[in-house]
């Protein structure tokens, strides 16, 4: 059958630059460029482009730059050449689409749509290079009410276990499998320097990463890998994955190629299978049940550790999210629309799930209407792109934000969006040794410290410019944030004022 | 829509900058009104003319058991209103108008009177709620509800005096010469804006908390959510209002003592809890953890007036000018140390209050009797929110587009 398929990119070799060197060869794991020998010549089958940009960035002389396939549609703003092409895939192989990285398509993103506040006149800012400025954050339930005797300085009411962050940001969840130890191994190493936690994901705990288990917030999904009772026990807190923002609703599925020795041994599964996580947990088909899980666990660990659960932002995300912090979690995760994955249905990725900064705003709010959100703790993620979206959303209610593709863009990553085909070349997305050798976890790992701490240095200046030096003081503060061009509707529902009101 | 032709305190965030001045007799002699006028009136560069008041400790012996309501009225229908919904829910003991002076440079003051009152017992009964509770939410019903009436004080034997004006005028306007209390706090504020409203002038007072503040919070709204959690109406938008509704719930609804909620408010900053041995440092980090949206944050110096005595309290970073001075059974407190001297001049013990560090200044009986007692807090039983349980559905709140 002829296929139909076109190229994406167009790889550009500056002739008068190129020295036939053979590193572009030897850096591209999908096979698109050939030094010809015989003809004296480098070549490109650009079809296998996926425009990862490492043979750009590896170039000595420069010589590479990758373009748009220069194909033009019909004119069409129905049927696009992206939409053709979809279709021509599809009559292709009879298969679902599979794409990776969060949703690409233009949906609004609210963060470019709220603005933030500063001091002047009536209020001093605060310079943070003179003064503290807090940005440590606890996480876990919290009474309503504390209980002390005031004259022995000593608590009376038990406090329930709480996870200690120095910056309010801490790693979203990418399992051992999905990326590679090394990729794991780095953000292992940057969270303990930072004073934040890496999150395992459902892959198991590595025993290369037993000495940061305390830095690690251990992740029970559906399919349960790698969960025993050590594995809960490593962990400083532990996560229930009830969905993702990237794929609401379904499960996911790891190949069976991926499953190598290290990996099986890690998920507790036999090699070559693929490790499949059901769309629900079997155990989990309505909130009476995530109860019982959600103690389970608690039992498992003592109640030594704080549980968390993790939904993908969707319609009811408000009410659902009540519904689990009645249900006992000590920490909800709201996980948006554009959130990461390493492989997700394209259609699923690109249509399913709302913006996170709807979600968080409403669920913050309800909780409030219940009287239910100073008792428990609520971490935005799905797409924090900077320092900036950082505050938004703690100023829009979070107490913490999880962020997994800034991070890994810090690694190398240059959101290609095809984690899936498991040939990353920046050793992130892959099993393969020789593309995994490539990350070398010490290196990368001071890439994510320098990355956070300059978030963290932003965040300050900022908060000093608000006149506000604990971030306590800035959450949920949302009279910090303007909202610009945004309809009456999406104001009420953020809780903001627009600018200039 | 707004509700007043001119934007009002409550449609709009004003942000003021202020004067501040306290004094108390710990022995709780009292002392008529001559001294803090003359202290508020030094620093009348720090105010702008809209805005000013007192409040006053100790005034109403004679009726120390009953609710002393001191409400404002803009017209006839106001009162009428108000003196029926009074008459619903107390029993009012004596009802006057509160004395006044006509003063040149005060234009359009509202009507003010006084009521002495005991809620009704069969309703509180029914309400099953504390005489606190009760009479708190009858203050915000009229507060919120009555067009042109406002509750400017609620507690037992004190009172606030307050209205649009310098407070030196505003102070002879109400005669505060004649009232004799043995705690005195006033206030003299330099809006950015003009409100032009006798309710949105401080001291801002609820039951026995009457608070008088000089800055402008950044935390506001991080506090008002917070508060608004557990019942209260952050209607005027004002700091003031939510630092002594913050103040309520830390000391009257969770039960710490003053200086406890004070050092909540102003918690301890982590580098210093983390040089802390283990045990006070889960107490700190207890503390910080439950009450993280109870810390306020920003430029402030404030005097909280109760039933206890004062409390003098400055942001943690000191950015807002509190000074304090003392002589003998005297304790005085001035934005200024000048306002201090003209009424004392031979004040001992003058200094700054530090930021973050309550001073707690507590009636020689309060301090005798908190010292017997136990230093653990009684927090009241905490009501679950109130959920429709009716047979009713619960009215949606949608907008209806005409």
């Amino acid at each position: 059958m002829l296929d139909y398929i076109l190229p994406r990119y167009r790889v550009e070799r500056d002739k008068d630059l190129c020295i036939h060197c053979g590193v572009c060869e030897r850096s591209c794991a999908n096979l698109v460029h050939h030094v010809d020998e015989e003809l004296d010549r480098v070549t490109a089958d650009h079809i296998k482009c996926v425009n990862c940009q490492r043979c750009v960035v590896m170039c000595p002389t420069r010589a590479l730059a990758i373009t748009k396939w220069p194909q033009v549609g019909n004119g069409s703003n129905n049927w696009t050449l992206d939409a053709l092409q979809d279709i021509a895939k599809q009559a292709q192989t009879g298969a679902v689409l599979l794409s990776s990285m969060g949703n690409p398509e233009p949906f609004p993103i609210y963060w470019d749509h709220l603005l933030l506040n500063a001091s002047q006149v009536t209020n001093p800012s605060i310079d943070p290079l003179r003064e503290p400025m807090e940005t440590r954050v606890l996480l876990g339930s919290r009474p309503n009410v504390l209980k002390v005797n005031e004259r022995e300085h000593k608590t009376i009411t038990k406090m329930p276990p709480q996870i200690k962050l120095d910056v309010p940001i801490m790693f979203s969840a990418m399992s051992f499998g999905s990326i590679s130890l090394n990729a794991q191994m780095s953000l292992a190493m940057a969270a303990k320097e930072l004073g934040t936690y890496f999150n395992t994901g459902e892959g198991g705990l590595h025993k290369d990463l037993e000495p940061y288990a305390d830095r690690a917030i251990v992740q029970v999904a559906s399919g349960r890998f790698g969960v025993d009772p050590h594995y809960l026990n490593a962990g400083a807190a532990i996560e229930i994955k009830i969905g993702q923002g990237a794929k609401p609703g379904i499960g996911g599925h790891l190949p069976g190629e991926k499953i190598n020795e290290e990996v099986s041994k890690t998920r507790m599964i036999p090699q070559g299978t693929d490790a499949i996580s059901p769309a629900p947990h079997h155990d989990i088909y309505s909130i009476e049940d995530l109860r019982q899980l959600i103690f389970s666990l608690k039992e498992a660990t003592r109640y030594t550790k704080p549980v968390a659960v993790k939904i993908a932002a969707v319609h009811n995300a408000a009410a659902i999210v009540s519904g689990m912090v009645r249900a006992g979690a000590d920490i909800v995760v709201l996980d948006g629309f554009r959130g990461g994955t390493g492989a997700a249905p394209k259609r699923i990725r690109d249509n399913v799930g709302i913006p996170i900064e709807l979600a968080l705003a409403s669920a913050d709010q309800r909780l409030r209407e219940e009287g239910l959100r100073s008792t428990v703790s609520l971490v935005a993620a799905g797409s924090i792109r900077s320092s900036a979206d950082v505050i938004r959303a703690i100023a829009l209610g979070a107490d913490a934000v999880y962020c997994a593709s800034a991070p890994l863009i810090a690694l190398g990553c240059h959101q290609c969006q095809d984690c899936s085909s498991g040939r990353c070349n920046w050793g992130i997305a892959t099993q393969r040794p020789d593309l995994t050798k490539r990350l070398n976890p010490e290196i990368a790992a001071q890439r994510v410290v320098n990355l956070i701490q300059a978030w963290n240095h932003e965040i300050q200046e900022m908060m000093g410019g608000m006149g506000i030096n604990a971030i306590d003081s800035l959450r949920g503060n949302r009279l910090m944030l303007r909202g610009v061009g945004l309809n009456e509707k999406e104001l009420e529902i953020l809780g903001v004022k627009h600018a200039g009101e | 829509m707004l509700k007043h032709n001119v934007p009002r305190e409550g449609d709009v965030r004003i942000p003021s900058g202020c004067a501040i001045a306290g004094m108390m007799d710990k022995s709780g002699a009292r002392h008529d009104g001559n001294d803090i006028l003359k202290s508020i009136a030094l620093m009348h560069d720090r105010s702008n003319g809209l805005g000013g008041g007192f409040a006053a400790y100790g005034i109403y012996p004679e009726y120390q058991d009953l609710y002393a309501f001191h409400i404002m009225y803009e017209s006839k229908e106001a009162r009428t209103a108000t003196e029926a919904y009074l008459d619903t829910y107390f029993m009012s003991e004596k009802q006057e108008r509160i004395p006044t002076e006509n003063v040149k440079s005060i234009k359009n003051p509202p009507d003010v009177w006084r009521y002495f009152l005991a809620p009704h017992p069969v309703r509180l009964n029914m309400s099953e709620l504390d005489e606190d509770e009760y009479t708190m939410q009858h203050v915000f019903h009229i507060n919120a509800v009555i067009d042109g009436a406002f509750v400017s004080s609620s507690g037992k034997n004190m009172g606030a005096f307050k209205g649009v004006g310098f407070p030196e005028d505003i102070g002879e306007f109400y005669r505060i010469q004649d009232y004799k209390a043995w705690a005195w706090t006033a206030h003299g504020r330099f809006p950015t804006n003009t409100p032009g409203w006798w309710g949105g002038a401080h001291p801002f007072t609820l039951l026995n908390w009457s608070v008088v503040h000089n800055g402008e919070i950044s935390s506001y709204d991080t506090n008002r959510r917070y508060v608004e959690q557990y019942g209260y109406d952050c209607e005027l938008q004002t700091d003031t209002e939510v630092i002594t509704y913050l103040f309520d719930l830390l000391a009257r609804r969770h039960g710490f003592s003053q200086e406890m909620a004070a050092h909540i408010m102003t918690a301890t900053a982590w580098s210093e809890i983390d040089k802390m041995e283990p045990e006070r440092a889960a107490f700190e980090t207890a503390l910080r953890t439950v009450y993280s949206p109870a810390l306020v944050n920003g430029p402030f110096s404030i005097i909280v007036g109760s039933d206890e005595g004062l409390l003098a309290l400055n942001d943690r970073l000191k950015l807002r000018a509190l000074m304090v001075a003392e002589k003998g059974d005297m304790v005085y407190l001035a934005s200024e140390q000048a306002a201090i001297e003209i009424i004392c001049p031979d004040a001992e013990n003058v200094r700054a209050i530090d930021g973050g560090v309550p001073l707690v200044i507590q009636l020689n009986s309060v301090a005798e009797r908190k010292l017997a007692e136990s230093a653990e807090n009684r927090p009241e039983q905490i009501r679950p929110p109130r959920h429709h349980t009716g047979v009713v559905p619960p009215r949606r709140k949608e907008v209806v587009y005409a």
